[in-house]
């Protein structure tokens, strides 16, 4: 007897650092030990979430005549980056893609390390890290602070808008400026305080600034939240030569932003949390003890490279189709 | 990971970081190709944004694969666990099509109402049974 028990519990210890009661079966399934296996399945449950939430993106995008167009309504970024350059389309965010990537990077050079029960080369790749995850979140708050405050996107109200045939815009006097756009072209409705003057995104590209007054007029209505709605006219298309108004875009829109990008956002932010706390144990030498590996570092790992995978597909969904 | 060198996963990891950089940033040339900011005759072709639209999708999908079996080391585990992760994730491709096309339908309905609702109608006779301030539209199918 005494020989089959020790023959099985060497046979554990073979492919489980846990120890003999991490599975009673004697055998771990799969060959990983509990909390991996458990950390596989929790990410798989959170995949079908975020799934889910970008389905329904994906869902109401095609249930909707018009959507914003990503690479306008993303166009913007801090410190006036983009005056250098003109336009520069999702360029933020790819920058902030790469922060991403680079962080993921690190987080396995410090599994790696833990492999070798390297503890100063664990603690060094995971503050690494932890600065690869505050930049991104920190990249997001701006994103978010602009949208917000400059551009008044909300959960309900949508400020971008899309022309559904080429045409050209009306004047301050509502006879045809030199103003075109294009069929599937996105614009932007500013808030103006009346009689006062604009300087927001895009601001400039609509050439000379006026003073607003409250009500519907010639070239343009403003509603009673300051909202300036320019006048239009369509050149093609069935409502050719009609002069409109232009509308706030799908509302589903901002709703479906900041939930998402903020979920996905919160999941960063929990990963920096416990990425700090485990960084911490690994310095004060809690997994030098347990000889495994750094078994904790693998499983943190694991969380941080799917908080990556999903912003691939964020990323893919809301910025690049 | 035991089953390579130190030396080797370093390089590997390299590997990894040039490669992911390199797709995401074809990817974004892609998406801005098929927007119409780099050739301007492009613009609204629904041929291009489709065809860049699905490059841009299995590239993202071969993103996912490298980061799950290189990253997350699924290569190196045992088959079944790769299966028990992976294999639910099918599903989901009947989720897309499924509300992909749900989404359209709700598109094609509003189109309808809105088709319907322009129609020409006329007050119905008065004395018959139905209740007042009924409208009877003329028949179209």
């Amino acid at each position: 007897m005494a020989n089959t028990d020790t023959a099985l519990e060497h046979h554990v210890h073979e492919h489980d650092h846990q120890g003999e009661d991490a599975w009673s079966g004697a055998q771990s399934p799969f060959k990983v030990s509990y909390g991996k296996i458990m950390m596989w399945y929790f990410l798989l449950s959170d995949a079908f979430t975020f799934a889910g939430f970008l389905i329904t993106y994906g869902a109401l995008r095609f249930s909707s005549p018009t959507w914003p167009v990503p690479d306008f309504v993303f166009a913007t970024d801090p410190f006036g980056i983009s005056d250098y350059f003109g336009q520069a389309p999702l360029i933020f965010v790819t920058f902030m893609s790469f922060l991403l990537i680079i962080s993921s990077v690190t987080m396995v050079r410090g599994v790696q390390e833990g492999h070798r029960e390297n503890k100063n080369g664990v603690l060094i790749w995971m503050i690494l890290t932890i600065f690869g995850g505050l930049g991104f979140l920190s990249c997001q708050a701006w994103e978010w602070t602009n949208l917000i405050g400059k551009e008044n996107m909300s959960l309900t109200r949508n400020t971008f808008g899309t022309h559904t045939a080429e045409g050209y815009y009306l004047d301050h006097e509502g006879k045809k400026s030199l103003e075109t756009f294009r069929e599937g072209e996105s614009f932007l409705i500013h808030r103006h305080a009346p009689g006062g003057h604009s300087a927001e995104h895009g601001a400039a590209a609509h050439g000379a600034q006026h003073e607003y007054k409250p009500g519907d007029q010639a070239g343009y209505l403003m509603d009673e939240k300051g909202f300036v709605h320019r006048k239009f006219v369509y050149t093609a298309g069935a409502k050719k030569g009609v002069t409109q108004t232009e509308q706030f875009g799908p509302a589903a829109f901002g709703a479906l932003f900041f939930f998402i990008t903020g979920f996905h956002g919160f999941h960063v932010f929990s990963g920096v949390v416990f990425l700090t706390i485990i960084a911490l144990n690994v310095a004060s030498g809690v997994y030098v003890a347990r000889k495994n590996g750094y078994e904790m570092v693998e499983k943190i790992g694991l969380y941080w490279h799917f908080v990556d995978l999903v912003w691939v597909f964020v990323f893919l969904v809301f910025y690049l189709l | 990971m035991s089953h390579l060198s130190y030396e080797e996963s370093k390089k590997r990891v390299r590997y990894g970081l040039v490669l992911l950089a390199v797709v995401t940033g074809v990817e974004v040339l892609i998406s801005l190709f098929g927007k119409g900011h780099m050739i301007s005759s492009v613009h609204g072709n629904i041929i291009v944004i489709a065809t860049c639209g699905l490059l841009i999708a299995v590239l993202s999908l071969y993103k996912a694969y490298f980061i799950v079996y290189e990253f997350m080391h699924m290569k190196y585990e045992v088959k079944g666990l790769a299966m028990s992760v992976v294999l639910p994730m099918l599903l989901l491709v009947w989720a897309v099509i499924a509300f992909f096309q749900e989404g359209n339908a709700w598109k094609s309905r509003r189109d309808e109402i809105q088709r319907r609702n322009a129609l020409p109608a006329t007050p119905a006779k008065q004395g018959s049974l139905l209740p007042p301030h009924t409208y009877q539209m003329d028949w179209k199918g």
